[in-house]
């Protein structure tokens, strides 16, 4: 069964590699660009915690063939953060809402929530639960995190007008 | 867990992609966006020798009206679907059926085609086509032929397409006058398959008599199910002598295949069932009433 080259953007940067064409866009990330913050949870598309942006779009990494993906622009975890390590503002929403215990589906959360206030800068209450309800936590619970979400908006709210 | 080695076609027309599948037989599969196709490889309930990615062509994505109907390319996203103003105001069912496929996540790689294709009886697009007589426009080495809805779906993720066709786009009509649709679902969480579900559209005359009337099933049988004797039975009476429950038990008298699993036996199905298109007649007559 023959590799295929891919060559796509992660986080900005070009990677050029030999892929075996079962390997998912989540043990691409991992596995050739060493980018471990994109976690592996159920690998068949139910926790989310593999959810990265393909051009801009939140999907479960685990459910795409990194040949699929050839010549996108992929944004992991790694990437949501500014250069010089300031947190986006959902990040830092989780930390002041106890958004996180254990870490794990973190990263999935952050990135699925980053992509749905871009879409829908001042949702609803039930847009926001819809909007996690493809995110598994087993931890913390899902309090911390709806705060998170609404204070993310928020405070883009308030960097708007500001 | 990991899918089996598969060897990878990346073809760049609906026509190449046919004659890919004429050449390599059963062991090949279409690759659309993946959303069903990839758990089932990872979770090794499927395998194939060759995967044939239909995601790069061009000419299978768009949304467009053509004379009475609505065209959407069977490669268009979920996600586009549920962003199209056209999809809105054109087939209002498919928009407000669209939603409720998975979560966002699934929504932006998962596609119209690849979900009637895969012919889930517990989907949502598959239940909008037949309840709608949506025709699937298909193509092959032979040429292009057009399967009514009510042709297509077999049985159990089995439709009537031939190993070498390939779906390119499904046309749906588009109802004018007094319409109203809804779409109701009952799951143990929100995202997942429903246990039971119903899709319907109702159009009346200018004396509120029902002039039409369609009733697609989710999850009530080996294949997305269509209640067309209830359909038969409630056209031309007065909607106000039509009550809801009247219709639930109606659109559930004929169905002879209701699943039954450790989520519910085919008994609670069928009372759920009544119960979402009870739902599901009073949401979209009460539109088609009152717009």
């Amino acid at each position: 069964m023959g590799d295929v080259s891919v060559e796509l953007s992660v986080n900005g940067q070009r990677r050029k590699a030999s892929v075996e064409p079962r390997m998912t866009l989540a043990d691409f990330l991992r596995e050739q660009c060493r980018l471990t913050g994109t976690h592996l949870g159920c690998e068949h598309g139910v926790c989310g915690a593999c959810t990265v942006l393909v051009d801009g779009a939140a999907v479960r990494s685990c459910l795409v063939f990194a040949v699929q993906v050839d010549g996108s622009e992929i944004t992991t975890i790694e990437g949501i953060a500014s250069p010089d390590g300031e947190l986006s503002p959902v990040q830092s929403a989780f930390r002041d809402c106890h958004g996180l215990q254990c870490g794990f589906c973190t990263p999935g959360f952050v990135v699925s929530v980053t992509a749905f206030l871009r879409e829908n800068p001042d949702p609803s209450e039930q847009e926001i639960r819809e909007a996690l309800s493809g995110n598994l936590c087993r931890c913390t619970g899902y309090q911390g995190i709806l705060e998170a979400v609404r204070e993310a908006a928020a405070a883009a709210r308030r960097g708007a007008l500001s | 867990m990991k899918p089996a080695p598969f060897e990878y076609h990346a073809p760049a027309t609906a026509a190449d992609a046919a004659a890919l599948l004429a050449q390599l037989g059963d062991g090949a599969k279409v690759l659309a966006g993946g959303q069903s196709l990839v758990p089932m490889l990872s979770l090794r309930l499927a395998f194939f020798d060759h995967l044939v990615d239909i995601g790069r062509i061009e000419e299978l994505k768009g949304i467009e009206r053509r004379d009475g109907s609505l065209w959407v390319g069977a490669g268009t996203t979920d996600a586009a679907v549920e962003a199209s103003a056209e999809v809105a105001s054109a087939v209002p069912l498919l928009a407000k059926a669209t939603p409720l496929i998975g979560h966002f996540q699934i929504r932006s790689r998962g596609t119209l085609g690849g979900s009637i294709a895969h012919a889930d009886p517990a989907a949502e697009y598959p239940a909008v086509a037949l309840a709608l007589d949506a025709s699937m426009e298909v193509v092959s080495p032979r040429g292009r032929r057009t399967i009514a809805a009510s042709e297509f779906f077999a049985g159990l993720w089995t439709t009537t397409l031939e190993p070498d066709e390939i779906l390119v786009g499904v046309s749906f009509p588009v109802w004018g006058g007094r319409s109203g649709f809804a779409v109701e679902e009952f799951a143990r969480r929100h995202g997942d398959f429903a246990i039971a579900g119903a899709v319907i559209g109702v159009e009346l005359d200018d004396d509120d008599r029902i002039r039409r009337s369609a009733i697609g099933l989710i999850g009530l049988g080996s294949t997305p199910e269509r209640a067309a004797e209830a359909e038969a039975e409630l056209a031309g009476r007065k909607l106000a002598e039509v009550g809801p429950e009247e219709v639930g038990r109606r659109a559930m008298a004929t169905l002879e295949s209701i699943p039954s699993d450790l989520h519910g036996s085919a008994e609670y199905r069928r009372r759920v069932g009544a119960a979402m298109v009870a739902r599901a007649w009073t949401t979209a007559s009460e539109e088609a009433l009152h717009g």
